[in-house]
């Protein structure tokens, strides 16, 4: 007698195929979708004799061909699931009645059970596939949590929101701010292409080639251009990023700015809306591409949004999207000391509907300019305010992120430039005596610096391990000595330190050494 | 934070050479600028043009008072030319400047007797 085999999904009903013992049928037979055997054995629901049937079908040609006999269809709730294919009795003799009658009872009692058999097999593999595209979505999340920005940049006169909202499915979005010299901030949106964990891939490289690129020019456009070449041969073929790069210098309020493809910034200004735009393709697409560049100031009072199109392609239950008008138009209508971010969710929900789905990631980065940095330090008491702090650890090059990132503040705070310069090289000086001589170079010992600010002026601290032990008095360098061999060339850096800055002071307990540099915020 | 790396080529001009630093200078210029002050022609002046350099720390103050003490001993004029406003301060604050001339660009440099 003939086995059964069953094609085990739906959508792979078109290989109905049986199984014969390989002594005496050989191998399985498909019944294809459009043979009209199938129409046959579902009609008859009962044992078909081969000899019997004149069709013009191709299956059963082969079935005869292999010497099947008897067809015995298994049909349940309606559908054909299998057929029993039977060779001749080992007799010789013709199928009886009473043979017939035992194999449509047997048929009528086997189909239905494998018709469970195929449904639960069919159950565990969906739920084994959804398991692991859930797994693969809580691994693209949390690249992509931990690549996004802690914490959003302080700049005075300056109010910087983010919001990100991820889509079940993770698209790939990216947003950064990158402090640079000179108190520049870099800022990037981004989106990529496709979705989960290969999205969530290709935005970490991209976050991770504008930061290399932004350090190494001011220039936005070829910013873009650097990144670009070092992404083509690193994504796959059918991704891309699309991308604004940005630089904001804090103290003037200029915007010098590129566009990779991503959609337009905002500006709301006193006139009404203005579209930043600059031309550019996407990243990743090919090498040698050029991105304009462009300039945009923003006065006080004055915001920029930028998007993700997760916004703009929202849709509603009709299937219509939210566009590029209805944001323009809530960024027309927004009234100061509104929060903008807050109304464009808002209107989002409402348009979406109580059932709409999140298809997109949705990240937004708001950027205003309250005020120039000259008024906004009337707003500052008579102690100090601490501005921002950070950690760094004792390793090289410690000394100049800690001295680009407290210019960055100084320069927002109205520093500028000899006096900046000169906070530089004081900021950079004192973090290296940090590094190497408080933690004595031991990377696991962290350095921590703040900046803090009154009206008139700026403080910068910086805290070292070292405490706990009588500080050598420094030997005042002599350039005499120094050049006759009798001193050693080095021994610069504190009394660098004390000509740079307007007052120098250090501080000692039994566990750190501090030193504080203090600068006037204006020209004196 | 990585800085901008060092490099010097040597150049001669007449009698003089020029040294063009370019990058940070700090205490990782050492060997870098020795080498170049070596393949300096014998006995003229060397001037170090620092047009393209935006940071120097104490390390590197450090690595060009060594490479002063050097060019003394040798009787040969060091002189400095492309300094930034900020940088020139501190030549002068360090009393560089008082042992080493320091001019505006290369050709001031070049055309002192």
């Amino acid at each position: 007698m003939a086995i059964l085999q069953r094609a085990r999904r739906k959508e792979e009903a078109a290989d109905r195929e049986v199984v014969r013992p390989p002594s005496q049928l050989g191998q399985a037979i498909p019944i294809p979708d459009n043979d009209p055997l199938l129409g046959y054995l579902l009609g008859v629901g009962a044992p078909v004799e081969v000899e019997k049937v004149t069709l013009d079908s191709p299956a059963l040609d082969e079935m005869r061909a292999a010497g099947v006999h008897l067809i015995v269809p298994l049909v349940s709730q309606g559908e054909l699931i299998g057929t029993l294919n039977l060779g001749r009795r080992l007799s010789d003799q013709p199928y009886s009645t009473d043979d017939r009658k035992l194999l449509a009872g047997l048929a009528s009692q086997v189909a239905p059970a494998i018709r469970v058999a195929q449904l639960v097999r069919q159950q565990e593999a969906e739920a084994k596939q959804r398991e692991r595209i859930e797994q693969e979505l809580r691994v693209a999340s949390l690249i992509q949590q931990t690549l996004l920005p802690k914490e959003l940049p302080h700049l005075a006169g300056w109010e910087i929101e983010a919001y990100y909202q991820s889509a079940r499915a993770v698209g790939g979005d990216i947003y950064d701010f990158i402090p640079l010299q000179d108190g520049r901030m870099g800022l990037v949106i981004g989106d990529v292409t496709d979705k989960g964990v290969p999205a969530a891939l290709v935005m970490a490289t991209t976050r991770t080639t504008l930061r290399t690129m932004a350090t190494q020019t001011y220039d936005p456009g070829e910013v873009l251009a650097r990144a670009n070449e070092s992404l083509v041969p690193e994504i796959p073929p059918a991704m891309f990023v699309t991308c604004f790069y940005g630089v904001l210098n804090p103290a003037t309020g200029d915007i010098v700015y590129a566009n990779a493809g991503h959609n337009l910034p905002y500006v709301r200004t006193s006139g009404g809306v203005v579209e930043m735009r600059a031309t550019g393709m996407p990243l990743g697409l090919m090498t040698g591409m050029n991105y304009e560049v462009a300039h945009a100031r923003l006065n006080p009072g004055e915001t920029v949004l930028l998007t993700s199109d997760g916004i703009v392609e929202s849709h509603d239950g009709a299937g219509d999207m939210f566009g590029f008008p209805r944001l323009i138009d809530i960024v027309t209508r927004y009234e100061a000391g509104q929060d903008l971010i807050s109304i464009i969710l808002d209107q989002l929900d409402l348009f979406r509907g109580e059932d709409g789905e999140q298809e997109d990631d949705v990240t937004m980065v708001t950027i205003k300019r309250t005020s120039s940095a000259v008024e906004s330090a009337a707003a500052f008491g008579e102690d100090p305010d601490e501005i921002a702090s950070f950690a760094l650890d004792s390793s090289p090059g410690s000394e100049r992120e800690a001295m680009v990132r407290v210019a960055a503040i100084a320069a927002g705070l109205g520093v500028q430039g000899e006096r900046l310069e000169r906070l530089k090289t004081a900021v950079s000086e004192a973090a290296m005596n940090a590094c190497e001589h408080g933690n004595k170079g031991n990377p696991n010992l962290p350095i921590e610096v703040s900046v803090l600010a009154d009206s008139s002026k700026i403080l910068v601290r910086i805290k070292d391990h070292g405490g706990g032990r009588s500080i050598p008095d420094p030997v005042i360098p002599n350039l005499e000595a120094k050049l006759a061999g009798e001193q050693s060339p080095r021994g610069w850096g504190l009394f660098l330190i004390e000509k740079m800055v307007d007052a120098m002071r250090t501080s000692t307990d039994d566990q750190y050494h501090t030193i504080e540099l203090e600068m006037s915020r204006r020209e004196d | 934070m990585p800085g901008t790396p060092f490099s010097a080529v040597t150049r001669s001009k007449g009698d003089s050479t020029v040294i063009d630093l370019t990058g940070d200078i700090d205490r990782n210029t050492k060997d870098d600028l020795e080498a170049a002050y070596n393949q300096a022609a014998a006995n003229g002046p060397v001037i170090l043009n620092f047009t393209d350099v935006d940071y120097i720390n104490s390390t590197g103050i450090a690595v060009i008072v060594a490479l002063l003490a050097r060019a003394r001993a040798d009787s040969r004029p060091l002189r400095a030319c492309g300094l930034s406003d900020h940088y020139r301060e501190i030549f002068q604050i360090t009393r560089l400047a008082d042992f080493m001339a320091i001019y505006d660009d290369e050709p001031a440099a070049l055309a002192v007797e």
